[in-house]
């Protein structure tokens, strides 16, 4: 019983306590390039949601493996290799969404949550525990990018779900391509879907976050020092140091 | 040593000198100076004018009321920066704006640009810049729907017609007959307003006379010493509007004297770039906007020497003086 909470609690932070784009403010740049339209947004959240599960789940099995000081190499080259998988997999069933996410669907390589994960969480513990943990912050990733493609495509373009029929497509035909919002699409607010518009929304759910958090009788992530750091238990600084 | 013991002495921290000029009478200052403009600017475009003066500042009113009262801090309105704001929103926009439009750039400038970094004094950037940025990216067609004034003819912006045809005389630039927004076409309004602050010491000359100083000398040299040139692109767009109300906001401009001039060659160089190689025909609006996040570096290069400290501004040793 204990466990089975202790695995849930894997699954369950990463949504809304430890959401990576809200919380850990990790991987805010594929957040803000492709949150501009809800149906980009969630197909790079899928996207990053599988190569996120199975690099968890390789990493975790390897990680008695792999030698200490070339573990960043290793974690990318197995990231790599997922990503490579997805974007041929992309191509071949959705070319719209490769399209639309354009360099930034090789770059999920390079996505920190996806690293970030894999060496604050994958390296140290057990297999099932790391692909709940890489489920878990994937569907927070595909929330808050949804959270934020929402106020950006319906405020910026004044349409909603618009091109989901490249994704849906998979599925099999259908006729379904979003929705046009009467008078916003007439007069769209352009800023939002531009980037400074981006950064507007990310700050403003940045701190509706932390004062959901607040409410809820959890500190608001300090800035300083290497202690709120999320990333302090894996840093070159603080990391070997602690291994001594 | 015979000393009145009577005297009641007052003992206070300092500062113990206080001008009698407050934020209330200096907004009200600059609400003064630019009431020729909106005159001038109602008696060219008529009513609508006048509507979107009034709704801008009124917005701006509340919208300050109604988030210091959300956040639960002590109320500013009563301090006229919002009016100001409001109405220099409306000075800058097209007459034919639509009014929920104007509402939002009031939204932007007081509740994004103003209160979210701290309220009055607190903002990095102008508020009423930032929200005629936001609307120039967000509606460019709308704020790019110029009327020639009463016969409410579309046009475009004397800058866009420069060196053709329609282009319209020095003259008809001067008294503001010709497209544009709300406040920037009457020259002469806005050159009253200018010189009210100016005698009121609201404002320093400085930055309004470098500004314009710079435009005026980089076109003169760019069209081949025409100093036609020159003029037409003085007083034609945003220039002396932003020069004279705009640059010289208290908190995003440098205190320092060479701060000011640096800041104001600053932004005439940077309206000289857009104007001749960018592809908007304004650009005295970013000029601004780019200074304005550059003020607190300029205020650091330039931060005068404290006395008795070295160049480096460290302390000087005790034994070379």
């Amino acid at each position: 019983m204990e466990k089975n909470k202790a695995l849930s609690h894997e699954f369950t932070k990463g949504l809304l306590k430890e959401n990576p784009v809200f919380r850990l403010v990790l991987g805010t740049c594929p957040t803000l390039a492709t949150s501009t339209s809800v149906a980009s947004a969630i197909g790079m959240g899928i996207a990053v949601t599988i190569v996120l599960t199975c690099s968890n789940i390789v990493i975790s099995a390897l990680r008695r493996v792999i030698p200490d000081k070339v573990r960043i190499p290793a974690y990318i080259v197995i990231i790599a290799s997922f990503v490579t998988v997805i974007q041929m997999l992309v191509k071949a069933f959705v070319p719209a969404l490769d399209v639309s996410l354009g360099v930034y669907l090789p770059l999920i390589v390079v996505n920190c949550i996806i690293l970030g994960r894999a060496e604050a969480f994958a390296s140290k513990n057990p297999v099932l525990a790391s692909a709940l943990d890489g489920l878990g912050m994937g569907i927070g990733f595909i929330f808050a990018l949804a959270c934020m493609s929402t106020i950006r495509e319906v405020l910026g373009s004044g349409t909603f779900l618009a091109g989901i029929k490249d994704l849906l497509q998979v599925f099999g035909e259908v006729d379904f391509n979003g929705f046009t919002i009467p008078w916003l699409s007439e007069h769209p607010m352009t800023i939002f879907v531009l980037a400074p518009g981006g950064f507007f929304v990310f700050g403003c759910m940045i701190a509706l976050a932390n004062r959901v958090a607040e409410r809820s009788g959890r500190k608001c992530a300090e800035l300083n020092g290497c202690g709120s750091c999320p990333m302090a238990a894996s840093c070159r600084m603080t990391g070997e140091e602690g291994r001594k | 040593m015979l000393i009145n013991m009577n005297i009641k002495l007052t003992v206070s921290s300092s500062p113990h000198v206080h001008t009698p000029m407050t934020t209330r009478g200096i907004m009200r200052d600059v609400l003064i100076a630019l009431m020729p403009a909106v005159l001038a600017g109602i008696c060219f475009f008529g009513a609508r004018a006048a509507l979107l003066c009034a709704v801008s500042t009124g917005a701006a009113v509340f919208f300050e009321w109604g988030f210091r009262k959300l956040i639960g801090r002590k109320n500013t309105i009563s301090d006229l920066s919002a009016a100001v704001t409001g109405l220099l929103i409306a000075l800058n926009v097209p007459p034919t704006l639509p009014v929920w439009m104007i509402i939002i750039a009031d939204f932007i400038a007081i509740v994004v640009a103003k209160q979210f970094f701290g309220g009055i004094g607190e903002n990095f950037v102008n508020p009423a810049i930032a929200a005629r940025i936001i609307l120039m990216t967000s509606f460019p067609k709308e704020m790019n729907a110029f009327i020639e004034p009463v016969d409410a003819m579309t046009t475009a912006t004397p800058l866009a017609l420069a060196g053709t045809d329609a282009a319209p005389s020095l003259w008809q630039l001067l008294i503001g007959y010709h497209g544009g927004t709300i406040g920037e076409v009457c020259a002469l309004a806005l050159i009253l307003g200018g010189v009210y602050l100016l005698v009121r010491r609201v404002i320093r000359w400085i930055i309004p006379v470098c500004f314009i100083g710079t435009v005026a000398a980089v076109m003169f040299f760019a069209d081949g010493c025409s100093l036609y040139s020159a003029a037409y692109q003085v007083l034609s767009g945003g220039l002396i509007l932003g020069a004279v109300f705009m640059a010289t906001d208290y908190s995003t401009s440098p205190v320092t004297t060479w701060g000011k001039v640096i800041y104001a060659i600053g932004c005439g160089l940077i309206t000289c770039l857009i104007r001749l190689f960018g592809s908007l025909a304004e650009g005295v609006s970013f000029s601004i906007i780019i200074m304005n996040i550059l003020t607190p570096h300029i205020e650091k290069l330039t931060m005068p020497v404290v006395f008795g400290a070295d160049e480096k501004g460290r302390k000087a040793k005790e034994g070379s003086l």
